[in-house]
């Protein structure tokens, strides 16, 4: 039993040190401005509860500047199409009481902020609640419409219009009280390993973010850019989605979206960004 | 009408007698090759904006022919001569006979 542990612990340190030498692709230094007028905050001091990092960066700044340039102006992010069209939808009545997103929440300005504190403690729920399940909640129970597949495309463009009105204020979701109970949960499963590879968040995100996985950087693993459009599936992704992606990749089975697991974890990953702004809708690889 | 068809451009507000300036436009449309079928075999009708035109003050600025193998949502950049102050019109034609057009005016400072 004991060789082959010897044997892959030598791979291990092979594959690390041949990693340090080639493939480091550390954050740059430029600055994000969106439109001209919204100062992004992308490298700022650790929230205090985090332990083994001492400053947190958005995953804008591990991209090329081709792919930054995406996101500096409204015209040229392609998440913006989905965005209008959640404009549009925002003022659609939908469902048997007859009632539009705008019958209750008026100008989509008046959303400004929202984002930024989500996932958020419901006092009405008892529970940690992302925006997605107030999405629904609000369609299923005020609306009387039917409720949106949690990473589908209509939920995913309808977070990115509520995000975009959040664009250049800090992230800052409470992690005590009510809420710490999941977020500590959240915190457990982003250092467990999962699936086959024996991976978790915190390998990659914590331990080895600059470096490079295949062809791609590895940022942190902020999520303050989603919902985010990718370029290698030309539309708005979820962070759930993503979560999803991630674990898989481990080869694991993952945990379903929305579900309990994720929201815990959604909670602990936004609050590693807490500082950092809302970036959504983002455009990253 | 294909559905969710929406012009955007991009346009600065003013510039120099003479500039040259940078116009940016989008329509969002699904550009159906009329080579892909459906689930049962059949054909999907070709469905794409033919033809993208923009003029400025009358004056043809360009005129574009779009075939069938471009993407979906089509994007122009082009950069175009402000002689005077006016307005450009953009005009984008679909298969289906629809046209689309919005304008933007351009002050000379």
């Amino acid at each position: 039993m004991k060789q082959p542990i010897k044997l892959k612990g030598c791979i291990a340190i092979l594959a690390a040190a041949g990693f340090a030498a080639v493939a480091h692709a550390d954050p740059d230094e430029d600055q994000l401005t969106v439109n001209g007028e919204i100062e992004m905050v992308t490298e700022v001091d650790a929230p205090a509860h985090m332990e083994n990092l001492d400053t947190i960066y958005s995953g804008w700044r591990f991209r090329s500047d081709e792919t930054q340039a995406f996101q500096m102006d409204d015209f040229d992010n392609p998440a913006m199409i989905f965005v209008e069209a959640a404009a549009e939808t925002w003022d659609i009545a939908d469902g048997f009481e007859g009632k539009s997103c705008s019958s209750c929440h008026n100008d989509i300005e008046s959303m400004a902020g929202v984002r930024a504190v989500y996932p958020k403690w419901s006092e009405t729920a008892g529970e940690v609640r992302t925006l997605e399940h107030q999405i629904n909640d609000c369609r299923e129970n005020r609306m009387g419409a039917e409720k949106w597949k949690y990473t589908g495309g209509d939920m995913a463009a309808m977070v990115g219009l509520i995000s975009s009105v959040s664009r250049g204020l800090p992230i800052n979701v409470a992690i005590d009280g009510p809420a710490q109970e999941t977020w500590e949960k959240g915190k457990e499963i982003y250092y467990t390993r999962y699936g086959q590879l024996e991976l978790s968040c915190a390998n990659c995100h914590e331990d080895s973010y600059g470096m490079m996985i295949r062809a791609d950087h590895l940022s942190q693993g902020q999520i303050n850019g989603f919902p985010t459009y990718r370029l290698k599936n030309t539309k708005l992704n979820s962070v759930h989605a993503r979560f999803k992606g991630c674990v898989r990749d481990t080869r694991a089975h993952t945990f379903k979206p929305g579900g309990p697991e994720f929201i815990a974890l959604e909670l602990y990953v936004a609050s590693r960004a807490n500082g950092l702004s809302v970036e959504g809708p983002s455009v990253r690889n | 009408m294909a559905s969710g068809v929406k012009p955007r451009v991009k346009v600065p507000k003013s510039a120099a007698a003479g500039d040259t300036i940078t116009i940016k436009t989008l329509i969002s449309h699904k550009m159906e090759s009329g080579q892909r079928k459906d689930d049962d075999g059949n054909l999907i009708p070709r469905s794409i904006i033919n033809r993208f035109t923009c003029e400025f003050n009358g004056e043809m600025v360009i005129d574009v022919t779009l075939e069938p193998a471009i993407s979906t949502n089509p994007y122009f950049q082009f950069d175009a001569l402000v002689p005077e102050a006016g307005e450009f019109k953009f005009t984008w034609y679909d298969d289906d006979g629809s046209v689309y057009d919005t304008a933007k005016k351009i002050a000379v400072s």
